[in-house]
């Protein structure tokens, strides 16, 4: 790196700026939090920080058939899109930085066109689809969608990790006799592995964040997923203010991404940045 | 520098084979198509074969409300929505929100990559930061500033507009979704633009230092054009990204004081219209503005667009 600048007045510059950058990025979330953690009385008394405490939407919330049905639905419908996706996806990863095939070129292209696709176009034609097939309202009618969009960020990801691996290793397990699929499951997973759990991540916070296929694919508590569930909160009773149970709902299911990012942030940058420039 | 690697690893394993047989390669040729067959298959069946069929549905009267008098119109519907006010309104508001939130976030992204590439304190710690709005759920944070900017709730509204709700009013509920699509969608752009930082040399920065080059000068003059690249990806992908836009406004706004983008008023058809016919017209015109914007893109920027094989990015 060029010669780095470790003066003091450079130290209080950099941190200012990381600092900057700390604020814009927390204060929405404390802000959640606080709202989560006031009491009735003050939630409205517009304070950043709450002036009484309590856990009292919390435990309103889990109380609710409502919420906890909605994180059953998230973690289950996410959790499964998340394995299926990154299964094919290390698959077509495999063979598109590996194997010398016709047509590797146009699965490369289409998951591209995919990564694009506006997936509001898709609403209308799902809905009646899905409605004309059973699908409508279950957890498969919001996995499909799911895993046909993580794939392309699966497959490219997978493919910039898949690139980096020493694939020498391979060819010598294949002299030694093993076949193909042998060398791949042996010698080449274990390596794999790291980026297939990068992977894994980003298709799993892709999945917990989606909105408009899990509102406009669901109609009752069967399959609605938390974001949409949050959205059609009215509070204990039709009377009571929703705001304080919204909030601690939405803390609840930012809590994952927060432990993904405190533990993960060098794989998840990683993954992000490796797959948009190598792709 | 993994480009040049992959290049030389593919074309050493390629050569020999090329040369020693057709089996094995037949057999490579079979492996690589039943390992890729069930995401191509995938992919092409949840969103191919929809389109197809929303274009169908498009040239239909189709109204769920009233089954019975379902019949092929042509062209009609497009007539109806593109003669239509609201359908320009949402087209309006959604190309203001995608130009004036991409602008900002390729400045401010460029901004918060160069810090989050550059800083000599505290870098894992900004870099935690900036991952959150990037991984919060959307629904979430659109409710963080619908209550921040909520009169007496909030403490946005009572710090900025004391006086009246920015949401009910439509320029300042605009500035609000953008604002609130800034905040989300930044860190993205600037880990993409990151990692076009990366393959800046130092070399090269640290002679055009030595040359007597400004900050504004090595910047301009060597980081942007190599950057280039990434710097197109990242507005290609951010640009059709906002274009989608939708769970901001739902939650901020929805929809209220001509707010509603083009995705918000094709689900608001299909839901509270149960119009299938001009739902999916909808589907399909909004598929082909996203596909001439993407097409524009990878037309201007040639081989730099994503896509393209290794060979073409340079």
């Amino acid at each position: 790196m060029a010669a780095i600048d470790t003066r003091p007045a450079a130290k209080v510059k950099w941190g200012l700026l990381d600092l900057i950058v700390v604020v814009f990025a927390l204060v929405p979330v404390l802000w959640i939090m606080s709202l989560s953690f006031k009491t009735t009385a003050t939630l409205t008394d517009g304070n950043f920080i709450p002036r009484d405490w309590t856990f009292d939407n919390y435990k309103l919330i889990f109380q609710t058939d409502q919420f906890v049905r909605a994180l059953i639905n998230s973690i289950g419908i996410a959790l499964i899109s998340t394995v299926i996706a990154v299964v094919l996806g290390t698959m077509a990863a495999y063979a598109i930085s590996r194997l010398d095939f016709p047509g590797k070129t146009l699965l490369v292209g289409v998951s591209l066109l995919i990564a694009m696709f506006p997936q509001v176009s898709l609403v209308t034609p799902l809905f009646n689809i899905e409605r004309n097939t059973g699908l409508f309202d279950t957890w498969a009618g919001l996995i499909l969608p799911y895993i046909t969009f993580a794939l392309p960020l699966a497959i490219y990801t997978l493919s910039a990790f898949f690139k980096q691996i020493p694939w020498d290793l391979e060819k010598a397990a294949k002299m030694d006799g093993a076949t193909q699929g042998e060398a791949f499951r042996k010698v080449i997973a274990p390596l794999a592995a790291p980026g297939v759990f990068t992977t894994a991540i980003l298709v799993f916070i892709f999945c917990w964040n989606d909105f408009l296929f899990a509102i406009s694919l669901t109609s009752t508590e069967r399959s609605r997923t938390v974001p949409v569930a949050l959205s059609f909160f009215t509070g204990a009773s039709q009377f009571e203010d929703p705001t304080g149970a919204i909030s601690a709902a939405a803390v609840v299911i930012t809590i994952p991404i927060i432990l993904f990012v405190l533990f993960f942030q060098r794989r998840i940058v990683a993954g992000l940045t490796s797959g948009a420039v190598k792709g | 520098m993994t480009a040049t690697q992959v290049r030389h690893t593919t074309h050493a394993a390629v050569k020999p084979k090329k040369a020693a047989l057709s089996e094995g390669k037949r057999a490579e040729r079979k492996l690589g198509w039943l390992l890729c067959a069930p995401a191509a298959i995938v992919m092409v069946a949840v969103t191919a074969y929809p389109i197809l069929y929303s274009f169908w549905l498009s040239l239909q009267r189709y109204d769920l409300k009233f089954p019975d008098e379902r019949e092929f119109i042509g062209l009609t519907n497009y007539v109806t929505v593109l003669s239509d006010g609201y359908w320009w309104t949402a087209f309006g508001v959604t190309m203001l929100i995608t130009v004036v939130s991409v602008a900002v976030e390729l400045v401010l992204g460029m901004g918060l990559a160069l810090i989050m590439h550059r800083t000599i304190i505290g870098r894992g710690l900004v870099r935690t930061s900036a991952l959150i709005p990037y991984g919060i759920v959307t629904v979430v944070a659109a409710f963080s500033w619908r209550y921040a900017w909520t009169p007496g709730t909030g403490y946005l509204a009572n710090a900025v507009a004391s006086d009246g709700a920015p949401l009910t009013e439509r320029a300042s509920s605009l500035a609000i979704i953008i604002l609130a699509e800034i905040w989300k969608t930044t860190p993205f752009m600037a880990l993409l633009l990151m990692a076009g930082l990366a393959l800046v040399p130092d070399d090269l920065l640290k002679a055009a230092s030595m040359d007597g080059a400004t900050w504004w000068q090595r910047f301009t003059k060597v980081m942007l054009p190599v950057m280039k690249p990434a710097i197109l990806v990242a507005l290609l992908f951010r640009t059709l990204d906002a274009l989608r836009v939708f769970d901001n406004i739902y939650v901020l706004t929805n929809g209220a004081n001509e707010t509603s983008s083009v995705s918000m008023i094709a689900y608001n058809n299909l839901m509270k219209g149960l119009n299938l016919g001009i739902g999916s017209t909808m589907s399909v015109l909004i598929f082909l503005t996203v596909a001439i914007i993407a097409f524009i893109f990878v037309k201007l920027f040639g081989t730099a667009a994503p896509g393209s094989s290794d060979d073409g990015r340079r």
